[in-house]
């Protein structure tokens, strides 16, 4: 028990803190970049065009049918050790990001947390009540007007469940980032300690326990989006 | 360049393995749970609620490394008090299966929780009219009709848990995610975007493995929903 102290002393209490940033930033920039993607290519998802809902599906099918862990080592290893990407990511510009490891796993988790979102979003659109959508065409809707005016407002909103599972999950792969040498996150602090200190369970619970505040600090944010958006699916009181 | 190929099909055992031995170990888990957060006792309820809770809110790999970590350095701890020199060392391969095990016990616990709520309640009273016991009941009654209930969702868990084997690569299983890996590393230089080429295979052997695992669950559900009759809408 007394061991637990080692956690507490300053340089490594500094480690968490180092890695909980790391991991705060992974988390939000992937999530940001993912929603970016998500809109447009859900938006092809859903189109009764083939050629336009076949190259997404096929995305979200392989994206979702293979572990994260392997996306990742495809993108780090991968395209980032490719011999021309290396010799061209100190003057060309889209392959400059490929020399920051922070990048490649961002770009993974991005391309993860979209492939999932899109099913969600994509589901909850083929969702929305036939009614709503003849409301719409009587009213004299455009076809764009009534994606963005009708449809998506009220899809988005009921994804908001679904999505808060995905949030969760995000904050969990982020722990993958550790795999990637180079990169500091909240799993790699605790696994820097253990190989210091030879020590495992102090330092592993540390982190199991910060990420269940912040698992649970997520759920609790989504709760009350969920309380502001979703108040007009609730079931009546009276 | 086959030689490669070859080594990576080895880690399909491992992984299946994993795979398999961990849905076993998280299904007995699971059902535990469920029973536990259904009993009319309340300290097991209390349990249960703690078990799926706590190990949803934290990463698997942050359970790997803790379990297979921390139990090493406890059986080293053990052999210690007891005068050997150093405890044996822990086989990766059970560490995986019961770490992931362990992890999808708690997603188990709420499938199962959920498919035996679902089972309507005069199923189970009539097997107790009829003098059989609360396991019997519960066995030859409320398991076969919960199945077709749990499947939807113990799918989406076996497709989560499999891919979440690659983990064990990270504690030095050679399953197909680490082999891969490896051939990577080997073959750079001497095959241009190796590292590309073997995860892509990789990746293609966890797409096979669902999608013949999705085709197998399918099945199954029909057979499990022989006989019920479904709204039309």
């Amino acid at each position: 028990m007394d061991k637990f102290a080692i956690i507490f002393e300053p340089q490594n209490l500094h480690l968490y803190w180092v890695g909980f940033w790391a991991t705060m930033q992974l988390l939000t920039v992937s999530l940001v970049a993912g929603g970016l993607l998500t809109l447009p290519l859900t938006l092809m998802r859903v189109s009764s065009n083939r050629w336009v809902s076949g190259p997404v599906w096929l995305f979200t099918y392989v994206i979702r049918g293979t572990p994260l862990l392997i996306q990742v080592y495809f993108i780090y290893y991968g395209i980032a050790q490719l011999e021309w990407v290396q010799a061209l990511w100190d003057t060309t510009w889209p392959l400059t990001w490929f020399k920051e490891p922070f990048f490649c796993a961002v770009l993974a988790f991005t391309l993860n947390t979209s492939a999932y979102t899109i099913e969600m979003l994509a589901g909850a659109i083929k969702e929305t009540p036939a009614g709503e959508i003849e409301a719409a065409q009587a009213a004299g809707f455009s076809k764009w007007n009534m994606m963005f005016r009708l449809v998506l407002p009220s899809a988005l909103r009921r994804t908001l469940p679904g999505y808060s599972n995905e949030v969760v999950m995000m904050l969990h792969a982020t722990s993958l980032a550790s795999v990637v040498p180079a990169l500091y996150d909240l799993t790699n602090a605790a696994y820097a300690i253990y190989k210091t200190y030879y020590l495992a369970f102090q330092p592993f619970i540390a982190v199991a326990v910060l990420y269940f505040i912040l698992t649970f600090a997520l759920v609790y944010v989504f709760r009350l989006l969920e309380r502001r958006f979703l108040a007009y699916l609730k079931p009546r009181a009276h | 360049m086959t030689t490669y190929f070859l080594n990576i099909l080895q880690g399909l055992l491992v992984t299946i393995g994993v795979a398999l031995g961990a849905l076993v170990f998280a299904s007995v888990l699971g059902l535990a749970g469920a029973a536990a957060k259904l009993s009319p006792y309340r300290l097991l309820n209390w349990m249960g609620d703690i078990y799926s809770t706590v190990i949803r809110g934290v990463p698997d790999l942050v359970w790997m490394l803790l379990l297979y970590f921390g139990g090493q350095i406890l059986v080293n701890d053990i052999a210690e008090a007891l005068g050997y020199r150093s405890g044996p060392q822990i086989n990766p391969f059970v560490a995986g299966v019961l770490t992931i095990g362990f992890v999808y016990g708690a997603y188990m616990t709420e499938t199962f929780r959920g498919a035996i709520m679902s089972v309507p309640k005069g199923q189970s009273e009539a097997g107790w009219a009829f003098g059989m016991s609360r396991f019997y009941t519960f066995r030859k009654m409320v398991l076969p009709q919960m199945v077709r209930f749990a499947l939807p969702s113990f799918t989406n868990n076996w497709l989560v848990l499999l891919k979440s084997t690659a983990l064990v690569s990270v504690i030095g299983l050679t399953d197909i995610t680490n082999l891969a890996k490896q051939a990577g590393a080997a073959a750079r230089g001497e095959i241009p975007g190796a590292a590309i080429i073997f995860m892509a295979f990789a990746g293609f052997l966890y797409l096979m493995i669902s999608s013949v695992s999705l085709f197998l669950l399918r099945k199954a559900e029909t057979r499990y929903s022989v006989g019920v009759k479904r709204g039309n809408f």
